[in-house]
């Protein structure tokens, strides 16, 4: 008799715990705020928004999942912002204007895309240092590291090739030609394709590792949209290799591609200018940066579906869920 | 005198020339007429000397950061010419560099003259310095593209955006050279396709200095009934910004001054635009203008057919560029390519105010069934050079 009230006010406490440990939180950069929103993936409400360096764009969770790397672009470094005590512990160097970067899968080595010198730069973590460049194309902007390490890659912009960095040589050993501005590279989650989005050119490439040619062209049509502002820029590949998930930029829409078929098989109505996307650590969400409707999209990956739009700072770039 | 040093100066022998033989060089000639020297009275810019030189260099530069990994080196060759340099001169010269494919920036009659020589069409030309619609109208030629828009696609790009604000009832206002009455048929075309009328249309023929006497004499020229906007056409600068602020009613001004329509201009930024005005900056030490941006497009599409075909051959570059999948990506956010009807490039166009950008045209809601870009422009029925 006795435990039966203790039972009752136990629960509710044990589901408010359950949910806090499913809570996550969602980093947005804010471009031309120069700032990051976080949102509690709970509440889905902005909870804090953070000072940081300037023209904040891309954003890489540490391997240990306690901080948070991020591209100040016109600062020219990157910052570490200490996820528990929300400030920023240390900048690194990082070349001229960082955009976009790609952190190496045992953690230690930061590959990073300088847009205004055509270089990409490898840093240290450990040491904080610079621990080498390789001349790329002119723009570079995407960057990926496949899954077992061996390659970096990153696309540039205005001379719309892959580059294939060896990640043992430090070398630049292939040159893949994609289609007009390539803007993001990502890995398989089995490394053995590489999927290119190519913004100007409307399409996305997937390219086969191996052989590091071109196997699949991805082309995209929504009713009423013209084809030239179809403009592909971040993917998400899903863990079971079911779906792609592609951000169209000014079409304003997501496409949904069946990553077997390589036929997209939905597009979803989001802000204006979508940008990038990031998964829930169980990926039943897929969060989208609306860079010019200064908000964020959630979508039920289930569903398919957009569930709710979030109002953020000005141009939010880039996104990342911490504990994804 | 061991043998070693000599083996391997003869494996690095072997080595120098497999790599040269592998690197395919293209070569770009460009051609500059010399301007007669003006002296706009809104004289606080002038006109940069290597304005348009600058963006082709800047285009070489890209080409070759691109080429490194392709094997391919791109030169860019100067040719200077005087005012007035007859067609056979001009082609001499040409000949002397024997380069394919030739960036042109000089005047329309000066592109008379060259192209009216038989010879000439061994050539693919770039025209980035004569705005002239009649190049691309009635006098187009097949191996003459236009990366630079001509003042159609510059009269119609401002009218789709007031349009858009249905400021519909236009002053025009036409200074005296040429040009202006030029830029003043532009605009009459313009009105006529998106719904601008003509409420007022009055000649400036004044021959004194504006900035003295402007403050005095426009609130009274500007007189005569009421309008939307006011719609000048002063290409050499005279008297266009004087307008701003002393019209007799308050009223915008624009067209060749206030607000204007170009291929590009220095506060755009958007769709990667900042990297390329950093980079021209750096090169230049100046903003980017529509000439600059003309002459890198032009090098740039050569680049971009390279990379493409894998070929240094002038002739299969200038196919692949007017070809059908010929795409080039120029900061600002759609594909430009080459309309086959005329040589004109597809391009958005800035709307803007001196220091800032107000809108991109097209506007939303200007349909065509090809492209929404080619509402700016002459569409294929309007010229009649075609299959020339």
């Amino acid at each position: 008799m006795t435990t039966r009230p203790l039972h009752l006010l136990a629960l509710p406490a044990l589901l408010a715990a359950s949910q806090l440990t499913l809570a996550a939180n969602v980093y947005v950069s804010n471009e031309k705020d120069n700032t990051l929103s976080v949102i509690d993936s709970n509440s889905l409400k902005v909870v804090k928004t953070i000072a940081v360096g300037k023209r904040p764009r891309g954003l890489t969770l540490s391997k240990d999942g306690k901080s948070l790397y991020i591209c100040a672009s016109d600062d020219n470094t990157v910052q570490v912002l200490d996820l528990a005590s929300g400030k920023i512990s240390h900048n690194l160097p990082s070349g001229e204007d960082p955009e976009q970067f790609a952190l190496a899968p045992d953690g230690k080595t930061l590959y990073i895309a300088n847009e205004n010198n055509n270089v990409v730069t490898m840093i240290d973590l450990a040491s904080r240092r610079v621990a080498g460049q390789v001349d790329v194309g002119v723009e570079p902007e995407g960057m990926a590291v496949s899954p077992d390490g061996r390659w970096a890659v990153n696309t540039s912009e205005t001379t719309n090739m892959v580059h294939w960095i060896d990640t043992r040589s430090r070398q630049l050993v292939d040159n893949t030609l994609v289609d007009q501005r390539p803007r993001y590279a990502r890995f398989s989650p089995d490394g053995k394709l590489l999927w290119v989005s190519s913004e100007v050119g409307g399409t996305v490439s997937v390219i086969d590792v191996a052989s590091r040619k071109r196997v699949q062209t991805i082309r995209f049509a929504i009713t009423g949209i013209p084809k030239d502002r179809i403009q592909p820029v971040g993917i998400r590949l899903s863990r079971d290799g079911r779906y792609a998930f592609v951000p169209l930029g000014p079409a304003n829409h997501v496409a949904v591609i069946d990553a077997k078929s390589y036929q997209p098989l939905k597009y979803l109505l989001v802000g204006r200018r979508v940008w990038h996307a990031e998964f829930s650590a169980d990926e039943k969400q897929l969060w989208v940066t609306n860079g010019i409707s200064n908000d964020v999209s959630l979508i039920d990956v289930t569903e398919l579906k957009v569930i709710k739009s979030i109002p953020v700072g000005r141009y939010p770039w880039g996104v990342v869920v911490s504990g994804s | 005198m061991s043998t070693l040093p000599r083996l391997a100066a003869c494996a690095a022998a072997v080595l120098l020339s497999l790599a040269a033989a592998a690197q395919t060089s293209i070569r770009i000639s460009y051609l500059e007429e010399a301007r007669a020297a003006a002296n706009p009275l809104a004289n606080i810019e002038p006109r940069p000397a290597d304005l348009g030189r600058a963006g082709a260099e800047l285009g070489l530069a890209d080409n070759n950061t691109t080429g490194r990994f392709l094997q391919q080196r791109f030169e860019l060759k100067r040719i200077d010419v005087p005012l007035g340099a007859s067609g056979a001169d001009m082609l001499a010269r040409l000949d002397k560099q024997g380069a394919g494919l030739v960036v042109l920036n000089v005047s329309a009659a000066a592109i008379d003259r060259l192209l009216q020589q038989p010879a000439a069409s061994r050539y693919l030309f770039f025209n980035t310095g004569a705005a002239d619609d009649r190049l691309r109208q009635s006098q187009c030629r097949a191996n003459l593209l236009h990366p630079l828009p001509g003042r159609a696609m510059q009269a119609d790009a401002l009218a789709q955006y007031l349009a858009t604000r249905r400021w519909n009832k236009w002053f025009l206002v036409t200074g005296p050279r040429p040009e202006d009455k030029l830029y003043a048929a532009a605009i009459r075309r313009a009105a006529k396709r998106f719904g601008g009328r003509i409420v007022l249309d009055k000649s400036w023929n004044y021959g004194h200095d504006a900035r003295r006497t402007a403050q005095g004499e426009v609130p009274v020229f500007t007189q005569g009934g009421d309008y939307d906007v006011l719609i000048v056409a002063d290409e050499s600068g005279d008297f266009g910004d004087y307008l701003s602020y002393r019209t007799w009613l308050p009223r915008p001004v624009a067209g060749t001054q206030g607000l204007t329509a170009d291929g590009w201009h220095a506060a755009a930024e958007q769709w990667g635009a900042v990297q390329l005005q950093n980079r021209f900056r750096a090169h230049s030490g100046r903003s980017m203008q529509a000439v600059d941006y003309a002459a890198w497009a032009a090098v740039r599409s050569v680049g971009e057919a390279a990379s493409r075909t894998g070929s240094g051959d002038a002739a299969k570059l200038a196919a692949y560029i007017r070809g059908p999948d010929f795409q080039l990506a120029g900061f600002k956010g759609r594909t430009l390519s080459y309309r086959p009807w005329n040589g004109e490039l597809r391009q958005p166009m800035m709307v803007a105010q001196p220091r800032s950008l107000v809108s991109l045209s097209p506007q939303d809601g200007f349909l065509h069934p090809r492209t929404d870009l080619d509402t700016l422009g002459f569409d294929a029925p309007e010229v009649s050079c075609k299959g020339k």
